[in-house]
C-alpha cells in the first residue's frame, strides 16, 4: 500500500512540473529531489564519445595491420555513413580482446559516385558480411572484398537506401516476381603493386553442385533466414546466407524520428531482448547528454535486464528442444517463461515489447508486487534448471546430437565477432557486464559464464549457467532497490549534443551496440546497432562445413539468433 | 427446403456485432436452401472449423506470441489448432504473424498459392494489417492485403494470445457460415460452374454457327 500511495503522489507532481522545464538551456537536466550543480555545458567529453582518427586511403591499411598485430583481433562494429557533402565512409570500432584497450578509426571518400574503400576482410572475417552491408546501404564498394553482392535488399533495387540523398520509395515498387539470385559474384581486387585494383568475378556455386534451400519459410531458422547450402551427399560444404527477408529499414526510420520515438522501435529489434536493446539507446543517449540517472533506475534496469536474459535463455532451451524434437521440453519452458511475462506484465503493460526504458529513467515505477513476485520466482526457477536437465539436457539423444557437434576455436569467434554464449562456449571472455560495467553491474557478485569445449552441447549449458547466474544477480539486488526517482526530468525536446557515440549492453545473445551520431539536432544523424546475431549466421558457413545437414538445425538453434535483430 | 438455415456458431452475446458476419448469414438466408444439402453443410463446417490447421508461418515478435499461445497456458489444442504445419500444403489457415517486408511478399504469395483450398489467412499484429511502426519504411508492405486475402484481422503489438484466441474464434464462425455446396463464402472457384459456362458458351457458340 505504501508504494502505490507513493506512485500517485509522484506522478502528479512530475506532470505539473514538467511545463516549467523549458527555462533550461541546452542539455541539461533539472532533478528535483536530489540536490546536484546541474552541468550547464558539458565542456569535458561525454562518456561515450567516440575518439575517432581519420585515416586516408594511403595509411589505412598500415594502420590496421599494425593494430591488428598488436592484438586488436575483434571488429566490433563496421558502421557505413553518410557525411553529405564530406563524401561517403565507415567508422570502425576494434578492440583488443586480451586488453580490453579499444580504437575507433573513420575513413571517408568524397566521391559519390563510385566510392571505392580499402576492404578489412584480410584480418577480419566478420568484415566480409559488414562490408556488403555497407555496400547494400551506401554503396561503398571495398577492394579486397570478393563478394561484393548486395546482401539485405533484392538483387535487382534500385539505388541506395540509406544515402541521405536516395529516394527508396520512387524505383522501388513491391515486386512480386521470384527474387533473382546470382550464383556468381564479383569484387574488386588489388593488383600486385598493391594500390590500383581490377574486377575479379567468382562462382558462390559451380553448375554441377547440389544445393538445397533452406528458408526463408521453415520451421527451424527462427525467422525467416535464407540458407542456401551445398551438399555432397548429405554433407555441408558450403553455406551462403541470404539475409533481409525482414529488413525493415529501421536505421533509416530512426533519422526521421525524435530520439523518445526511437526508442519503440528497439524493442522490436531483437524482442527477446526488449529491456536490454532499449537500455543500450536510453543509455547512449543518456551518456552523451550527461544526464545522469538515479540509483533506483540502473537498479532497476539491471534486474529488468536479467529476467529478459532468462526468459530468452528459456526460449532458446524451449526452441532448440523442440526443432530437435522434444515437444515436452518445450512445453515446459514455455510454462517457466509465463512466469516471467507475468512479473513484467505487472510493472510494464507488455508481455513481449514491453517499453519500458526512456530516456532518464523507467516508463513507471516497479509494482508493489514485484518483488515478491520475483523472491517467488528465484527458487522456483533453480528447481525448474534441474528439470530442464532431467527432461532435455542430460537426455541421450541431445547428448549424442549436440556433444562435438559444430565447434568453434576462440581464434574464430574473436574472428566472426561472436559475442555472447557462443563466444564464451569457446573460452573467449566477452561479457560486456564485466568488460565494460554499466548500470548496477559493478556493484553485483557475478562469475562470468566461460566454457572451453566450443560445441553445440557447451553453448547450451553456458545458457542454462547463466540463467543461475542471473537468478544470483537478481537475487543480490531485488531486497537493495534505493530510494529516488524513477525518472529524471527532461526537457519535452531531446537535443544530443554533435558527435559520435557508442555504448553497449550484454543482450541476450552478445554484445548489442548503439552508434549514435548526432549534429545537435532532435533527430539522430545516424542511429547503428551492433547486431548481436549477425555474426552468428556469418559463422554459420565456417561452423557447418563438413557436419551432416541435420546437424545445421542444432548448430542454428544453439548458436540462438533472432532474425529480425540481424536485419534490423 | 430450409426456409432461414441457422447458423451453429459461438453463442456468446459479445460475438454478434459483426457486420461482415450478418451480411454472410443474410446472403445465405436470401434463398433459402436445401434441405439434405445444408445438413451436410453444417456437418463439413462443424468439421473445418473445428480443426483448421495451422502454418507455422512467423515472421517477427508476433511469432513468439503465436508459440505461447500453442503452449501448456493458454493451449491453443482447446480449440483444435495445435497441428502446426510446416508444409503450406497440409495447412488450411496462415497466421501472418509479423512484418511482411518487400522481400518477403512474393514469398508470402507463393506460400498462400501453395494451400490447398479451402485456405483462410489471419493478419496478425499491426504490420501485418498496416505495417504498424515501420509503415513509413521503404522496405515494407503497408499490409498483407495488399499481396493476399485476409479473413481476419488480430490488432496488437504484439497481440496477447487472448486476442490471437479471439481472432481465431472469429474464423471459426466465419468458416461456419460456409455453403460448401453453394456459393456463400466459398473460397476457391467453383470448378464445376466454371466448367458449365465454359460447355454452355460452346453449345450456344455452336447453335449460332449452325
Amino acid at each position: 500500500m505504501e508504494n502505490i500511495e507513493k506512485n500517485t503522489a509522484v506522478q502528479p507532481e512530475a506532470k505539473a512540473e514538467a511545463p516549467k522545464a523549458p527555462d533550461a538551456v541546452a542539455p541539461k537536466v533539472v532533478k528535483p529531489a536530489v540536490a546536484k550543480p546541474v552541468p550547464a555545458a558539458p565542456t569535458t567529453p561525454a562518456e561515450n564519445a567516440l575518439d575517432l582518427v581519420e585515416l586516408t586511403q594511403d595509411n589505412f591499411r598500415q594502420t590496421i595491420e599494425a593494430d591488428y598485430q598488436a592484438g586488436f583481433t575483434f571488429l566490433e562494429c563496421l558502421t557505413g555513413m553518410d557525411w553529405g557533402e564530406e563524401g561517403l565512409g565507415v567508422i570502425y570500432n576494434i578492440e583488443n580482446p586480451e586488453t580490453g584497450a579499444r580504437k575507433c578509426y573513420k575513413i571517408k571518400t568524397a566521391d559519390r559516385v563510385n566510392p571505392v574503400l580499402p576492404s578489412v576482410c584480410t584480418w577480419y572475417d566478420i568484415a566480409n558480411i559488414y562490408e556488403r552491408e555497407a555496400y547494400d546501404f551506401y554503396g561503398i564498394k571495398f577492394v579486397g572484398n570478393p563478394d561484393m553482392r548486395r546482401i539485405y535488399l533484392r538483387e535487382d533495387w534500385v539505388g541506395y537506401p540509406m544515402r541521405k540523398d536516395d529516394e527508396p520509395e520512387k524505383f522501388n515498387p513491391t515486386r512480386m516476381t521470384n527474387e533473382p539470385l546470382a550464383d556468381e559474384t564479383s569484387g574488386l581486387m588489388y593488383d600486385e603493386d598493391g594500390v590500383n585494383y581490377h574486377t575479379e568475378r567468382s562462382k558462390i556455386f559451380e553448375a554441377d553442385d547440389y544445393v538445397v534451400n533452406i528458408g526463408p519459410q521453415h520451421p527451424s531458422t527462427h525467422g525467416v533466414l535464407h540458407f542456401r547450402v551445398k551438399l555432397e551427399g548429405e554433407t555441408i560444404r558450403k553455406i551462403d546466407p541470404v539475409l533481409g527477408y525482414i529488413h525493415r529499414g529501421v536505421e533509416k526510420l530512426n533519422e526521421q524520428m525524435t530520439y523518445p520515438q526511437t526508442l519503440a522501435l528497439t524493442d522490436r529489434l531483437d524482442y527477446l531482448g526488449a529491456m536490454q536493446n532499449r537500455h543500450a539507446l536510453c543509455m547512449c543517449i543518456e551518456k552523451a547528454m550527461g544526464v545522469e540517472v538515479s540509483d533506483r533506475v540502473q537498479v532497476i534496469r539491471t534486474i529488468m535486464d536479467e529476467l529478459q536474459r532468462i526468459d530468452s535463455h528459456i526460449l532458446f532451451f524451449s526452441c532448440l528442444a523442440q526443432d530437435l524434437g522434444a515437444t515436452t521440453a518445450f512445453l515446459y519452458g514455455f510454462r517457466d517463461r509465463e512466469k516471467i511475462l507475468d512479473i513484467f506484465e505487472e510493472t510494464c503493460g507488455g508481455r513481449l515489447i514491453l517499453n519500458y526504458n526512456t530516456i532518464g529513467g523507467v516508463m513507471a515505477d516497479i509494482h508493489p508486487n514485484f518483488q515478491k513476485r520475483v523472491k517467488e520466482f528465484i527458487p522456483y526457477m533453480r528447481k525448474a534448471i534441474r528439470e530442464y536437465y532431467d527432461v532435455f539436457i542430460n537426455n541421450v539423444i541431445f547428448r549424442n546430437r549436440a556433444i562435438g557437434v559444430g565447434i568453434l576455436s576462440k581464434e574464430d569467434c574473436i574472428s566472426y565477432g561472436c559475442t555472447g554464449g557462443t563466444g564464451r562456449a569457446s573460452g573467449w571472455h566477452n561479457d560486456v557486464r564485466k568488460r565494460m560495467p554499466y548500470a548496477a553491474y559493478d556493484k553485483v557478485q557475478f562469475n562470468e559464464v566461460v566454457r572451453t569445449e566450443g560445441d553445440s552441447y557447451a553453448r547450451t549449458l553456458v545458457r542454462m549457467d547463466e540463467i543461475l547466474e542471473s537468478l544470483s544477480i537478481i537475487e543480490q539486488l531485488i531486497d537493495n532497490i534505493p530510494e529516488g526517482n524513477y525518472q529524471e526530468k527532461m526537457k519535452p525536446i531531446i537535443k544530443v549534443p554533435a558527435g559520435t557515440y557508442y555504448s553497449a549492453v550484454e543482450g541476450s545473445r552478445g554484445e548489442f551496440g548503439v552508434l549514435l551520431e548526432s549534429r545537435g539536432d532532435k533527430s539522430p544523424y545516424r542511429l547503428h546497432y551492433r547486431s548481436t546475431g549477425l555474426p552468428l549466421v556469418a559463422v554459420m558457413d565456417h561452423v557447418c562445413q563438413g557436419h551432416m545437414l541435420a546437424d545445421l538445425i542444432t548448430i542454428g538453434g544453439t548458436l540462438d539468433y533472432v532474425v529480425p535483430d540481424i536485419d534490423r | 427446403m430450409m426456409k432461414k438455415p441457422k447458423i451453429k456458431n459461438i453463442p456468446y452475446e459479445e460475438f454478434k456485432d459483426n457486420e461482415t458476419f450478418e451480411q454472410l448469414v443474410a446472403e445465405l438466408n436470401q434463398n433459402g436452401t436445401n434441405v439434405i444439402v445444408r445438413t451436410l453443410d453444417e456437418l463439413i463446417d462443424w468439421g473445418r472449423s473445428n480443426s483448421l490447421w495451422p502454418l507455422t508461418f512467423a515472421t517477427s515478435c508476433c511469432g513468439i506470441e503465436f508459440m505461447a499461445t500453442c503452449a501448456a497456458r493458454y493451449d491453443i489444442a482447446r480449440f483444435g489448432f495445435e497441428i502446426t504445419r510446416n508444409s503450406p500444403r497440409q495447412a488450411d489457415v496462415i497466421l501472418v504473424s509479423g512484418t511482411i517486408t518487400t522481400k518477403m511478399a512474393p514469398v508470402l504469395k507463393r506460400l498462400y498459392d501453395q494451400m490447398a483450398d479451402p485456405k483462410y489467412v489471419v493478419a496478425v499484429g499491426g504490420c501485418a494489417i498496416s505495417g504498424g511502426p515501420f509503415c513509413k519504411s521503404y522496405h515494407v508492405v503497408k499490409g498483407v492485403d495488399q499481396v493476399i486475402p485476409v479473413d481476419v484481422y488480430v490488432p496488437g503489438c504484439p497481440p496477447r494470445p487472448e486476442s490471437f484466441l479471439y481472432g481465431m474464434m472469429q474464423l471459426q464462425r466465419k468458416v461456419k457460415a460456409e455453403n460448401f455446396f453453394g456459393t456463400t463464402n466459398r473460397k476457391e472457384n467453383d470448378p464445376y460452374s466454371l466448367k458449365m459456362d465454359k460447355e454452355n458458351e460452346q453449345i450456344l457458340n455452336e447453335l449460332e454457327e449452325a
